[in-house]
């Protein structure tokens, strides 16, 4: 009998502790490998990346990396420093909740018969969400918002059978008129 | 096409664009190894005409240790040629080697052609990925024309701020395709600002005044970054001002002469133990351009915990890193001492300097004469026959530290030791790097059999250009420093440290045709050294047959306090040390 590999994200039972969650904003130059470069000082200090997202920036020679690290804060502004000492990084700092803005967008796939329909769509409506999928027996959801109220949108969806889910990562902006 | 070149721009390829930039920037010598991805980067040597010198080695990790040998002798550059796959592998060592202890230099690796990358051709190597952690910047080339700029950045990036290894690597249809760019192209590193070292905060200067004036027990501490910012002159009046006793890390030896009578010599793990009680006792630190390695500080919470500490570096990342200082100043080290000198005055350390004067009667660095010969006395021969004036390169284990202990050094650029990487084969071609950056002068390495016969094959190279190299082999017979560590801490059981087999190692030397002397009495090291030294129609080796169980003190176990030191060897087992290695 052959098995079936599970590859969507079913929530394992006690999420392991590592420790406080910081978000960086990185300034790099649009180059191969710059990724990889960042990688390696966070895994060489024994920081975990929660989510990382990279676009290119209006000026093409360069990408933001917003990225959700999680790891020993002592060590934080050393690690910071050392990202910041890469050629190819045109500056590096920490951002929170309070300094500036964060949004992330989650999609949520949920199994959903027309009779639970009105359920679930009430459900998208408290959290300012939209339906960009509709199938007799399926959903999906699309929300944004900060973290926690994603986690929210997911407990509250869990009453019906969760198919997947998928999160952008978070991305920031400083607030006010300074630069992130 | 072969002959007419350089004749015009157009006519130029992308390996000879690259020569030609790498001679423009004043490069002296590379160091290499051939291979097929990096034919037609050699045969640009041949085809421009360049000041350069290429010194043809017999294994990659010996070019690259070359090359940070002539950097060490001269604060400068050098290039290394490799080809691709296992060429441009065999370089990792050698770059981690130059990364940790900040030596300047350029690599440049064949590759495969850029349409086969990814694909597992034939000795093709993600050299990129692979060196990212071990260089201070690296280069995968896709086009011709962008040689030279790259070239030029990288001569920028290894040489300025706290310097550094920069790899380039460059695949055949780079190399041998046309070139129509710019030989001299404008760059811009919107991440880099090596500048920003030269702007300190007068603020922090007059606080660092201030911490000063209030010391009675100030100690200098003399790092590398010294010695890179050439800022032996500041830290000379810096000490003499005040008054204040001077000690250096492993790699700053010689930025202060440690013959001098506010020199300590080396502090740390196996330092002196009067710099490491000045390090205890102080109750003001001066850190000039030393990274606070695990090394000197033993354990970070407890060291200097009753003294106020200004760090001054270069490098922003190493604020805090492993010491968190009172008042740290990210600078020049030649920059910010020469603020600082503007600002002081002699303060009075009398008592301070006799209480060190008193460490120094009780606990002098000494080894015996008698009971066969020790690595010391050759050493401390060498020193003086060679009147402290040689360019002294070591290997890394038990002699590296008595040599550190007692060849005494009065300048900069004067000692070339893997510190941080502490890699064992570096010493002999370092040696010969530095012969050549120097060949007036004379040039002593000092390997134990162990480190010797990693990279030994270079003994040919050595020979070939004739160089004047004092090839010293202290043998023991054993991996000397983790015997001494088995011995202390775990019960002397040896495991994995008897050389049994080494060669007979003037016989060897005679196959390279050098001439050598071999020493066993300590009775005999002065006449033979006389010899040896003597000798400057080629490389000579001097094989010192010695004792087989001899340990390094004064020594800190690793991740003990200062206050741990011991000076001689302890009557009682000791507890398996908790830091690294």
């Amino acid at each position: 009998m052959s098995q079936s590999i599970v590859t969507t994200d079913t929530p394992i039972p006690a999420a392991t502790n590592r420790g406080a969650t910081h978000t960086l904003s990185v300034l790099v130059n649009n180059e191969p490998g710059v990724l990889m470069r960042i990688c390696q000082v966070f895994s060489r200090r024994g920081f975990n990346i929660d989510s990382l997202v990279v676009s290119q920036g209006r000026n093409a020679n360069f990408s933001r990396m917003t990225i959700g690290i999680s790891g020993d804060p002592k060590g934080l502004h050393q690690i910071i420093m050392q990202v910041s000492k890469l050629i190819d990084v045109i500056h590096c700092s920490e951002h929170t909740s309070e300094n500036a803005v964060t949004k992330e967008m989650i999609l949520i796939k949920i199994k959903c018969s027309p009779a639970e329909r009105s359920q679930a769509l009430q459900i998208t409506e408290h959290f300012s969400g939209k339906t960009v999928d509709l199938t007799p027996a399926s959903m999906i959801v699309m929300i944004t918002g900060d973290s926690a109220k994603l986690e929210a949108s997911v407990d509250m969806f869990s009453q019906f059978e969760i198919i997947e889910t998928v999160r952008t990562g978070k991305v920031v902006m400083a607030r006010g008129v300074q630069p992130t | 096409m072969k002959g007419a070149f350089p004749m015009s721009k157009e006519q130029l390829d992308g390996a000879q664009a690259l020569i030609k930039t790498l001679d423009d920037l004043g490069i002296e010598y590379i160091f290499g190894y051939s291979g097929g991805a990096a034919i037609p980067i050699f045969d640009a040597l041949e085809t421009v005409k360049t000041k350069m010198k290429f010194i043809l080695v017999r294994h990659e990790q010996g070019a690259v240790h070359m090359a940070d040998g002539y950097a060490r002798a001269t604060g400068r550059p050098a290039a290394v040629l490799v080809t691709s796959g296992p060429g441009a592998g065999n370089t990792v060592t050698g770059l981690m080697t130059a990364m940790m202890d900040s030596v300047p230099m350029i690599v440049i690796s064949g590759q495969t052609v850029t349409w086969m990358l990814g694909k597992d051709a034939f000795q093709e190597a993600d050299i990129f990925g692979i060196t990212i952690p071990v260089v201070k910047h690296n280069y995968l080339v896709k086009n011709s024309n962008d040689l030279p700029r790259i070239a030029r950045e990288a001569y920028h990036i290894a040489t300025t701020g706290r310097p550094g290894p920069v790899l380039i690597d460059v695949p055949k249809d780079i190399s041998q395709g046309p070139f129509s760019g710019d030989l001299n192209p404008p760059f811009e590193l919107p991440g880099y600002h090596p500048e920003t070292a030269f702007n300190i905060s007068p603020a922090a200067i007059k606080e660092a005044a201030d911490m000063i004036a209030k010391a009675r027990r100030p100690v200098i501490l003399a790092g590398q970054g010294c010695m890179i910012a050439r800022a032996a002159e500041e830290l000379m009046y810096l000490a003499e001002t005040l008054q204040a006793p001077v000690t250096t890390t492993l790699l700053g030896k010689g930025v202060f002469p440690e013959t001098h009578p506010l020199a300590l010599g080396m502090l740390g793990m196996h330092g002196t133990a009067y710099a490491n009680k000045a390090m205890i006792e102080c109750d003001l630190l001066i850190n000039v351009g030393s990274r606070f390695d695990d090394r000197i500080i033993g354990q970070p919470a407890k060291f200097c915990k009753d003294a106020k500490v200004i760090h001054i570096d270069i490098d922003p990342a190493e604020a805090g890193k492993m010491v968190v200082p009172d008042l740290m100043i990210v600078a020049d080290a030649k920059a910010a001492l020469t603020e600082i000198n503007e600002k002081i005055g002699p303060l009075d350390t009398t008592e301070w300097l006799a209480k060190l004067d008193g460490y120094k009667k009780k606990y002098p660095l000494s080894y015996k004469k008698q009971g066969g010969l020790r690595m010391q006395q050759v050493i401390d021969e060498l020193y003086h026959l060679s009147e402290g004036k040689a360019i002294v390169s070591t290997d890394v284990g038990q002699h590296q530290m008595w040599a550190a202990q007692f060849y005494k050094n009065a300048e900069s650029y004067h000692w070339l030791s893997s510190g941080g990487a502490g890699t064992m084969g570096f010493g002999f071609p370092a040696a010969i790097g530095a012969q050549l950056a120097c060949p007036d002068k004379m040039v002593i390495s000092i390997s134990g059999d162990g480190g010797f016969q990693m990279t030994l094959f270079e003994l040919a190279t050595a020979a070939i250009h004739k160089l004047p190299i004092k090839i010293v082999v202290l043998n023991n017979h054993y991996l000397g420093m983790v015997r001494q560590w088995q011995e202390l801490f775990y019960e002397d059981r040896t495991s994995g440290v008897d050389l049994v087999g080494n060669p007979d190692f003037c016989k060897l030397a005679g196959a390279y045709g050098i001439p050598s002397v071999y020493i066993k009495r300590p009775a005999d090291v002065t006449k033979q050294l006389k010899k040896a030294l003597a000798y400057n129609d080629g490389p000579i080796l001097i094989h010192a047959e010695c004792v087989k169980t001899d340990n390094v003190f004064p020594m800190i176990p690793a991740g003990a306090a200062l206050e741990d030191m011991i000076t001689e060897a302890p009557k009682t087992r000791m507890a398996k040390p908790i830091g690294s290695t």
